[in-house]
């Protein structure tokens, strides 16, 4: 079964009127299950419309969507992806377990079974020690990996983060590429990457999906071919560099590349 | 937190005696029989009968209400005051359930907070004191399932009248400034408003509601005193002040002791909202206090 089919959607914000935007024009893509697709491009392109259209969070102009097997609203209803944000969003005003139990909170599973799922999650995530700490005593990284526990908690096959490592240093976020990458190997989730930097497209990726503003298209997909797996002797090795360049000439092609400046080279 | 607590407390004091300083010092130095500025009287009379002496008025606390005799005034100022504060207590609790209430209506729905809102802040400008008598009035015409409506009720509820207003404001501003993010975490979630509201927007309103609640503690204790004075009714602090008032011309002192109590029972309400406050915020970043 495929993660997640896109079939020639649209997106066009205030229909119409002045204020019209064509987000998204024509996007044709399928994910397989398993698999790693990052979305890349300019500011404007869409790709976190893109990410939203699959998420339900906005419903498209025109076009189907299909996740885990059914429409995407069903797929929101039936909790069947996690989602990860910029911001890692934690609530100030419950702990670390709390925050994990969230979703199963909503989802209306028991006390015992929630609590027994939240430090399963955060051992994952390696914050066992750190359940009964509050949001803001945890470093920038580790709210994020409370984010992704609490994205997971349900099990879902579908994680969507959206630049989840946006906000972090270069030396937190290239340990959180490589944690994320041994906790998708651990669930086997789905995964759909929203992000700026080229260098963390090629490192976490099996596919990177370039995409153009105005209207937002796809206009390639990279598929990354990095051998074993990997680690960050993958950062020095000469296939991780040869897949940056890809999507680096990739995106030069793509107008408003350089008058924009959305992407780094980071 | 105690240390914190240790060093207000010694500046509360401070400041308490400091304006005691400056009111002895104005009567060394200010007119004894007033004052007038281009023609306005509005230097104050620096007698002992407008100003009697900080330590007089302390000295009469412990004198009894009328001099013939009995326990000091200073305990029977604190029982109108226990009465009074009662009542405050009441006018807060019904002011923010239905300020928190119409804070809700009017998140959940923009129409409602566009029919709503004007209403709110037009009652604002409506003085008290004209709409305490019809208030009073409601005693003994109306009866709600066998209980007929007091005239404490009434006071009570001009009280709420007063106290509503910044809890409505303050939580339709903290129930609205929720980060999108946390919204749209909720989203995901596919879970109905009131489950958003309870989950997500009445815990991150709440540094909105706390301050709000200490205006309406202070607020509901005036609208107390002010409808107890207008009303004429007795037992409160507010009728102390009335009749403590008409004795000043042989005893200033005495009305200084019921300011004294409305000043305490004011502090005892807005430290009940303190209490609240550092409950609800004992796992909170310091910041947010």
């Amino acid at each position: 079964m495929t993660a997640v089919v896109l079939n020639s959607v649209s997106m066009t914000f205030n229909p119409g009127t002045a204020r019209e935007v064509n987000a998204l024009d024509g996007i044709d893509l399928s994910i397989a299950e398993g698999e790693f697709v990052s979305l890349i491009g300019p500011s404007g392109c869409g790709k976190s419309t893109l990410l939203r259209l699959v998420a339900n969070l906005v419903e498209p102009t025109a076009g189907t969507i299909i996740v885990n097997g059914t429409s995407a609203g069903q797929a929101r209803r039936d909790h069947t992806y996690g989602m990860a944000f910029q911001q890692a969003g934690l609530f100030d005003w419950r702990n670390v377990r709390r925050n994990v139990e969230l979703p199963l909170e909503l989802a209306g599973w028991d006390r015992g079974r929630r609590r027994e799922r939240a430090e399963e999650m955060l051992a994952l995530v390696k914050l066992d020690d750190f359940a009964d700490h509050m949001p803001w005593q945890l470093s920038g990284g580790m709210q994020q990996r409370v984010a992704i526990a609490r994205a997971l908690a349900t099990h879902p096959p579908l994680l969507l983060m959206d630049e989840p490592f946006g906000a972090l240093d270069e030396m937190t976020r290239e340990h959180m590429q490589a944690e994320l990458l041994r906790i998708r190997e651990a669930t086997g989730s789905t995964i759909v990457f929203v992000t700026h930097s080229i260098p963390e497209a090629v490192y976490l990726s099996d596919r990177v999906v370039v995409m153009s503003p105005r209207p937002g298209r796809i206009t390639r997909i990279v598929d990354i071919a990095l051998t074993g797996g990997r680690d960050d002797d993958t950062r020095e090795d000469q296939a991780f560099f040869a897949g940056i360049t890809e999507v680096r000439e990739s995106l030069r092609a793509v107008e408003g590349y350089h008058s924009h400046g959305g992407v780094d080279d980071r | 937190m105690l240390r914190r607590a240790a060093r207000k407390t010694i500046l509360f004091v401070v400041a308490v005696f400091a304006v005691g300083c400056v009111w002895e010092l104005y009567k060394v130095i200010g007119p004894v029989d007033g004052g007038s500025v281009f023609g306005w009287k509005i230097i104050p009379k620096a007698s002992d009968r407008a100003m009697p002496h900080t330590w007089d008025m302390i000295a009469r606390l412990l004198e009894p209400e009328n001099r013939s005799g009995g326990s000091p005034i200073a305990v029977t100022v604190a029982g109108y005051s226990w009465y009074t504060l009662r009542l405050a207590a009441v006018g807060l609790l019904v002011g923010g359930i239905v300020g928190i209430g119409l804070a809700v209506l009017m998140a959940r729905w923009r129409i409602a907070s566009r029919a709503i809102l004007p209403w709110v802040i037009m009652s604002q400008t409506v003085p008290l004191i004209a709409l305490a008598p019809q208030v009073v009035s409601w005693s003994g015409k109306i009866e709600l399932f066998g209980w007929e409506w007091p005239r404490w009720a009434s006071v009570c509820a001009l009280a709420a009248f007063l106290s509503f207003f910044p809890v409505a404001v303050g939580t339709l501003k903290g129930l609205t400034s929720v980060p999108a993010a946390s919204l749209e975490l909720m989203e995901t979630y596919a879970v109905p408003w009131r489950v958003t509201l309870m989950k997500l927007r009445f815990p991150a309103a709440v540094p909105f509601i706390i301050p709000s609640l200490k205006l309406a503690a202070t607020l509901s204790v005036v609208g107390v005193i002010v409808a107890e004075i207008s009303t004429g009714i007795r037992g409160g602090i507010g009728r102390a002040v009335l009749s403590y008032q008409q004795a000043s011309t042989g005893d200033a002192e005495k009305i200084y002791s019921a300011v004294f109590g409305a000043a305490a029972l004011g502090l005892a309400l807005f430290g009940s909202v303190v209490l609240l406050e550092v409950i609800v915020n004992r796992n909170r970043p310091r910041e947010a206090t």
